[in-house]
């Protein structure tokens, strides 16, 4: 039986001091250009931790707002801001900062992570107030040290510094005093994905109203590598990440692919429990803080926010299907091969008309694509155009080549199968993903019955290889047949008599 | 332009000569598009890549103008391309490119 | 113009990539001396 979507968790965390000390648009910046017009006007454009909440797109990532009830706000949105917003949503929330940065040192387990007495102190009592961090975590943050010792630790020991509104909070250390793998700055990347992973896991643990040792795995799908020299992706986010959250019953492994990532964790978590494997699989990814301020120069330029001021994160729960929930159709998977080629033609075929064909359906039976779904507000003003909108123009044209729509019906197309995107240029973070929580809402409730979930992934930028990547599945709505539980004594012995009275009569047969 | 390809394009045309190489874009928006044309011919107009300040003014194009389409093998351009011309801004796209390179191409 | 031109490559992960352009002007008789595909998302 199919597996099925049992909850979901979408989170971001709000942090415009990791934006500027360490988005590599800020740090390549620093380094090439010191003087620059744009570094001297950051500050200007940083928005505070309630602009970030009342903003929009944040809201509907949450799950406080629906695609759909977005797309009717004219755009841009940077301009206009959500009335009583709330930090809390359906699906997540929008963490400020400082929290953000104790919950960072509670997934530190190398004593790498220091903040200041004076900062613990404010901050530790608000972080205790979360309704999802129980004293596991809080035990595991330390009380602090002076600002000299921090001071002491990035201009004599390598320390990367943390900032919080532009003060010297605190320091990440280096894990090693040579190995590169374990420099300040990789070790602080990856306890950022670490720990916006957890918060994810929090969330969808607390969704899907479960025991937290009842998870049995969980896959980690986010673009970052730990490790050290000898091993320098090793790995395991799943599992670390796990492990602070408190899913004492899980093991896990990390799954890469760039921005496709998340699409093929899915398939594989629908796999295993489909298969029988595990119970159920949780797939997760963190967010990025290299990845933060990306498009700042264009931004700063418009006069317009640093958009890019968010980490995100997000935790879906796979699960056995329970007749209710929508299911995972792994006879529906797209994928894009070594032989597909990169002509655009050729890798929507693979990822979205190859699968419907096997299937016999059509690209309009499709109720809602979920592509790339990056928020416009960010990338328009950069020039890379309208992300979630390019991608159903795609989808479209290969209709409209197919013949299944007429060129002058495009428009139409995506307007009923496509969606305004939302989701911050985390890489991986918007890429399919987003939708799954709203998809099961409405699966559910009715009003739709299939989507396509589409990964891409831009393999070339490791140069390892430069083929593009994607997969794809669909998920719709439940069948309505249930796990069958164990075969009945009465039904095992009637098999058996089954199997007696068939043999006794092939015996009969050859003896006659 | 991605500060790694500005460094090979300036190599191979010191290379090859100038004279004997053309850009072919590839670029989805017409701001993307003529930003990369104004790399390879007036220079790099962000200040932040090796072609900073260096005019190579070589002959560039996007895949979808009439001057590349007319060189291409019909099918190969039918594969690998034509679905793209029902979603990028063609005519936006031509326009700037064709801005660009009257005033800083030089061949 | 293309023939037996050194071309560049510079294709866009979301308009026509690296490898398509690749075979567009191999067709038109170029050699392509540098491919490469931008990622701007």
């Amino acid at each position: 039986m199919n597996s099925v979507i049992q909850a979901t968790g979408y989170i971001l965390a709000h942090t415009p001091d990791l934006l500027v000390h360490n988005g590599t648009t800020q740090t390549a910046e620093r380094e090439h250009n010191p003087e620059s017009e744009y570094l001297r006007q950051i500050p200007q454009h940083i928005r505070s931790y309630r602009q970030v909440v009342e903003y929009l797109p944040n809201q509907t990532y949450i799950g406080n707002m629906t695609p759909e009830e977005l797309a009717r706000v004219e755009q841009p949105w940077y301009d206009k801001p959500v009335e009583n917003a709330s930090r809390f949503g359906t699906f997540g929330e929008i963490m400020p900062q400082d929290e953000f940065l104790l919950l960072l040192q509670a997934c530190d387990v190398f004593d790498l992570v220091w903040l200041s007495t004076a900062f613990v102190s404010e901050a530790l009592p608000r972080l205790a107030a979360h309704p999802l961090i129980g004293e596991d975590i809080l035990a595991k943050i330390k009380t602090g040290v002076e600002p000299d010792a921090i001071e002491y630790a990035v201009s004599q020991e390598h320390a990367e510094p943390l900032y919080h509104n532009g003060l010297l909070v605190g320091y990440v250390r280096r894990a090693h005093d040579f190995d590169p793998n374990l420099s300040a700055h990789i070790m602080l990347e990856n306890l950022v994905s670490k720990a916006s992973s957890v918060l994810s896991l929090l969330h969808v643990v607390h969704q899907a109203g479960i025991e937290k040792n009842a998870i049995s795995y969980v896959i980690d799908c986010s673009e970052e590598a730990c490790g050290d020299m000898n091993q320098r992706g090793g790995g395991n986010f799943a599992k670390a990440a796990a492990e602070i959250a408190g899913l004492t019953g899980a093991s896990g492994c990390d799954v890469r692919s760039f921005c496709a990532a998340p699409a093929h964790a899915l398939i594989l978590a629908a796999s295993l429990v489909s298969a029988g494997v595990y119970e159920n699989v949780v797939v997760t990814a963190g967010g990025c803080s290299a990845k933060l301020g990306m498009n700042g120069k264009d931004h700063v330029k418009k006069g317009m926010p640093l958009m890019e001021d968010v980490l995100g994160g997000f935790a879906v729960l796979v699960g056995k299907n329970d007749g209710v929930s929508p299911e995972i159709d792994t006879a529906m998977c797209g994928r894009h091969t070594v032989g597909t080629g990169s002509s655009p033609q050729a890798v929507i075929t693979s990822l979205v008309t190859d699968p419907l064909d096997r299937a016999g359906l059509k690209i309009t039976d499709i109720d809602k694509y979920s592509v790339e779904m990056q928020n416009p507000d960010v990338t328009k003003p950069a020039g890379a155009g309208d992300v979630p909108l390019s991608n159903y123009k795609m989808i479209a044209a290969l209709a409209v080549k197919r013949n299944e729509i007429a060129r002058d019906e495009i428009g139409a197309f995506v307007e009923q199968h496509g969606m305004v995107g939302w989701a911050p240029t985390q890489g991986h973070i918007p890429s399919g993903v987003p939708y799954l929580g709203f998809a099961r809402r409405e699966i559910m409730a009715g009003s739709i019955a299939r989507v396509m979930i589409i990964g891409k992934g831009s393999l070339f930028l490791g140069r390892m290889t430069n083929l593009f990547d994607g997969v794809s599945f669909v998920i719709r709505k439940n069948s309505g047949g249930q796990e069958e539980s164990a075969v009945s004594q009465k039904q095992i012995q009637g098999m058996i008599a089954k199997a007696m009275r068939e043999f006794a009569e092939n015996m009969m047969r050859e003896q006659g | 332009m991605d500060l790694e390809n500005q460094r090979r394009v300036k190599e191979l045309s010191e290379k090859y000569g100038a004279e004997n190489m053309v850009i072919v874009l590839g670029a989805a928006e017409s701001e993307a598009a003529g930003l990369a044309a104004e790399t390879v011919t007036a220079g790099d107009p962000t200040y932040a890549g090796p072609l900073t300040g260096v005019s190579l003014g070589l002959r560039v194009y996007h895949i979808c103008e009439d001057e590349m389409k007319a060189e291409i093998a019909e099918q190969v351009y039918e594969d690998q391309v034509s679905m793209m011309e029902m979603v990028l801004d063609v005519d936006s796209i031509k326009k700037e490119m064709s801005a660009i390179r009257s005033e800083y191409c030089k061949f | 113009m293309l023939k037996n031109a050194k071309v560049v490559v510079i294709g866009d992960r979301d308009g026509i990539p690296g490898p398509a352009i690749e075979e567009c002007v191999r067709s038109a008789g170029a050699e392509v001396v540098f491919s490469s595909t931008e990622c701007f998302v």
